[in-house]
């Protein structure tokens, strides 16, 4: 995978993540993503930018503008120093949440984009990584 | 701070989404419409979300919330003007939205809610009727 463009963003508040919407939108437009795409890849950014700030009370957001093979894409790496997640396969079960809400960050945010990985250590945090190729 | 205008329409709440939702925006959406249902005793609440690119399982919750809200009030709400790269994200995240009324448009949305407070009214005048023979 090469990496062709980076850009890092501080998420620490609810309004933090409407730039980083924007401009998370803008590099999709640049690689040229299908706006079903552009929407899947936002959403999924969306839940886990939430999950960081709820968790975590923020962290950081990377984009990255990725290629491999022809086939170009989307990465986004969210690293926060939370509590981390101490049952990583419960947390990816559907319906499944600590939290008040109704458990589909992770799982759907898996079924939203081609490639998730979640790696996480309790009292250190967390880091999500996904990536959605262009016609992925 | 900023705030989705609701107004009112005869017996129908119009609530158009211009604007990125953040959740503390959508929140503050839920409350204010539950009020204003109460206090002007609509019977129909529509929510235009044409212009609403992203909907997240947060935003998808509170439409929801919203929707079950308003029934126990005796509103009935329709989601009209979904963009569809937005419904085919919530179904692939898991949130079909069950039990949320939905209409393409503004036009079919009010018609629609206008056949269902129609509907209901008759229900209840014939049950009135019932009662007097």
């Amino acid at each position: 995978m090469v990496i062709l463009n980076k850009e890092t963003m501080t998420i620490t508040r609810e309004v933090d993540v409407i730039p980083f919407r924007n401009r998370l939108k803008e590099y999709a437009v640049k690689v040229g993503m299908s706006l079903v795409n552009q929407t899947k890849i936002i959403t999924a950014a969306s839940e886990l930018a939430r999950n960081m700030l709820k968790y975590a009370g923020g962290g950081i957001a990377i984009i990255e503008v990725v290629s491999k093979g022809r086939e170009n894409g989307i990465k986004l790496t969210f690293t926060d120093k939370g509590p981390g997640i101490p049952d990583i396969k419960m947390a990816m079960k559907d319906g499944f949440s600590t939290g008040k809400s109704l458990g589909l960050g992770l799982p759907g945010t898996k079924r939203l984009v081609s490639e998730f990985d979640i790696q996480s250590e309790v009292g250190k945090g967390t880091t999500v990584t996904v990536t959605k190729w262009k016609n992925g | 701070m900023e705030k989705i205008p609701i107004l009112r329409m005869g017996n129908l709440l119009l609530v158009t989404i211009q604007v990125d939702l953040y959740d503390r925006l959508a929140e503050n959406l839920e409350a204010d419409l539950v009020q204003a249902i109460n206090k002007t005793g609509a019977q129909g609440v529509l929510i235009d979300i044409s212009a609403v690119s992203i909907i997240d399982s947060f935003m998808g919750r509170i439409i929801g919330n919203i929707a079950t809200m308003s029934k126990i009030l005796d509103a009935e709400t329709v989601v009209v003007g979904m963009q569809p790269a937005v419904a085919i994200t919530l179904v692939e995240l898991g949130l079909p939205l069950k039990g949320v009324l939905s209409a393409l448009n503004v036009e079919r949305g009010i018609e629609l809610l206008t056949n269902k407070i129609q509907y209901k009214d008759n229900d209840l005048r014939e049950m009135d009727d019932g009662d007097i023979e």
